[in-house]
């Protein structure tokens, strides 16, 4: 199963015992861990026919939805935590997304690659679309649909009053305190619902 | 890894119950006999059994196939047997032939003890939660306290939800193929269009036809023939069989000339050869009764509370008698009860009939499901 450096960030903010969303779970490795490590309740959403498969091999409840058209059927505030860890960067509707997971959930967990790391504004210099660990499709074959940055991922919480209750920077692991837009490769926030 | 293989050479058996049964609508039942079918062996813990939960038209000929009948297939028979994903090398599988039936389950066909003569039209209206409760009494005649899953689909999918409710302890996981909570409005007027063509039939006789030697054909005819429009998909339907002329042009008759006029003509003929018309109209009731969040005001979340089972739903992208949306219904419910429920939704072109059919992503996630099933 998948196990991504990520997933330590999240379980951190997971108090034990949660009823936790995963949208976009992918083979359902993180509500595993979660499941293992925190004893949550754990529901993952996907849409991808493979993935959902792995999730029902790994015994992973795993809801088919389509994530764009939001998360109708879902009752408000009826999860602790609603994760999207390195999806939101695939999906059309963003700021409806964003909106439906702090409806249906008390805060939102989301991680996503920072397209303002220094190596991608590097390789955009030289004239290429990036590829890296945290974007490692071509142009071509992305399933990434938007790219943002940091500063631009605080700036629309900002606008849509979505409070910033924590948010990690990381490169390689690493955590990054200082100008994280420009040397951090992945971001991971903590959101509350606009006051 | 060996490849799939049928189970073989098949027996029904049959099972006799003397203790009256109370049905829900408050008739009794002084005496039937169930008539079933077992593939795999049960295991020392009595853990691994596996009931599947016939639709409409289907029976306890599940798998496999007869000694004398090489043909007769179980309707199932892809998803059951070694190596299929209900493996019976691991399960217990058991299909049985629910109570109104005309397989050799008592039902209008059979003898009334009362009269010597056939039940007909008396033959007591029967539910899905009847059929769930002789389903129990049938278990507990095999040892079988719990199942490992109750597995159906369509019709059948709503007595394995039944069998969440009525006894949710019997019932380790429950897989609800494209299936619902209730029917629809518009599904219950297909039931009763199917229906008046069976009692406007003049050989009917007010379901006392056996005594008269005859059977209402043409109004079962009919009702399947209706129904078969209802399994399919629009789709399916012109990709099968399109707007094909059978001479080519049009030749002003009302013999068949379409394609589908040959289909559904043939399919309505060959039900109606070996159906009983009484147990259609039966089943079809039972159909439009189930709904389990009746008795709670109408809210299927307080109806499933009771379920503590494990569950898996799925439904099929084109299949519009049991859309997807009716197992979605179904999958919140469950939700709102913090019960463990996946939930898949196939991309099929098939309609209804997709959940008897073999695509790969289907039946590879009921294998990965039942392969995470403990024994």
């Amino acid at each position: 199963m998948s196990y991504r450096h990520d997933y330590e960030v999240i379980t951190q903010w997971i108090a034990p015992g949660e009823k936790v969303l995963d949208l976009g779970c992918g083979d359902g490795g993180l509500l595993k861990h979660l499941g293992e490590v925190r004893g949550v309740q754990g529901y993952g959403v996907e849409n991808d026919a493979d993935k959902l498969l792995a999730c029902i091999r790994n015994g992973i409840n795993v809801i088919q939805m389509d994530m764009e058209k939001g998360l109708a059927g879902f009752e408000d505030g009826f999860f602790d935590h609603v994760i999207m860890s390195l999806s939101l960067q695939a999906m059309h509707n963003t700021q409806g997304i964003l909106s439906e997971m702090l409806r249906v959930g008390h805060e939102a967990v989301v991680s996503f690659p920072n397209f303002g790391y220094w190596r991608h504004r590097q390789s955009i210099l030289n004239g290429r679309m990036p590829v890296s660990e945290s974007l490692p499709h071509q142009w071509f074959n992305t399933p990434n649909v938007r790219f943002f940055t940091i500063a631009d991922f605080d700036a629309l919480c900002d606008m849509n009053g979505i409070i910033v209750r924590e948010r990690l920077a990381f490169d390689d692991g690493r955590l990054i305190l200082d100008e994280p837009n420009f040397l951090a490769s992945v971001a991971v926030y903590r959101l509350g619902r606009p006051a | 890894m060996t490849q799939p293989q049928s189970v073989g050479v098949v027996v029904a058996q049959s099972a006799r119950f003397t203790e009256p049964l109370t049905l829900r609508s408050g008739d009794l039942l002084p005496e039937y006999e169930l008539v079933y079918e077992t593939y795999g062996e049960l295991n020392a813990a009595r853990s691994n059994a596996v009931l599947v939960c016939h639709a409409l038209s289907g029976s306890h000929h599940v798998a496999g196939h007869y000694a004398d009948e090489a043909g007769n297939v179980g309707w199932w028979d892809n998803l059951v047997g070694p190596g299929k994903p209900i493996d019976t090398r691991r399960f217990f599988v058991i299909g049985v032939n629910n109570l109104g039936g005309c397989y050799g389950t008592s039902g209008p066909g059979s003898l009334n003890p009362a009269t010597g003569k056939p039940w007909g039209a008396d033959f007591p209206f029967v539910t899905v939660e009847d059929w769930v409760a002789a389903q129990a009494r049938l278990a507990d005649r095999l040892g079988i306290e719990r199942f490992a899953a109750v597995i159906g689909g369509s019709l059948g999918g709503m007595q394995a939800l039944s069998w969440t409710l009525q006894y949710p302890e019997r019932v380790a996981h429950a897989l609800l193929i494209a299936s619902a909570p209730k029917l629809t409005a518009q599904n219950i007027a297909f039931n009763e269009v199917a229906r008046q063509a069976i009692l406007s039939d003049p050989e009917f006789h007010g379901g006392h036809y056996y005594e008269q030697g005859v059977v209402p054909a043409r109004g079962l005819k009919l009702a399947r023939m209706l129904g078969h429009i209802t399994y399919l998909s629009d789709d399916a339907m012109a990709d099968k069989f399109g707007r094909t002329l059978r001479h080519g042009k049009a030749v002003y008759s009302y013999d068949v000339e379409f394609e589908i006029e040959s289909y559904l003509r043939y399919q309505g003929d060959k039900f109606a050869g070996y159906f009983d018309a009484n147990t259609y109209l039966l089943t079809t009731k039972a159909l439009d009764y189930f709904d389990p969040a009746f008795e709670h005001g109408g809210l299927l979340a307080p109806a499933l509370a009771r379920a503590t089972a494990n569950f898996l739903v799925v439904s099929f992208t084109t299949d519009w008698r049991f859309s997807p949306a009716r197992s979605r219904e179904i999958v919140y419910a469950l939700l709102h009860n913090r019960r463990n429920v996946s939930y898949a939704e196939i991309d099929s072109d098939a309609g209804h009939d997709s959940f008897l059919l073999d695509d790969a992503h289907y039946h590879a996630l009921l294998a990965g499901y039942f392969d995470r099933i403990e024994v």
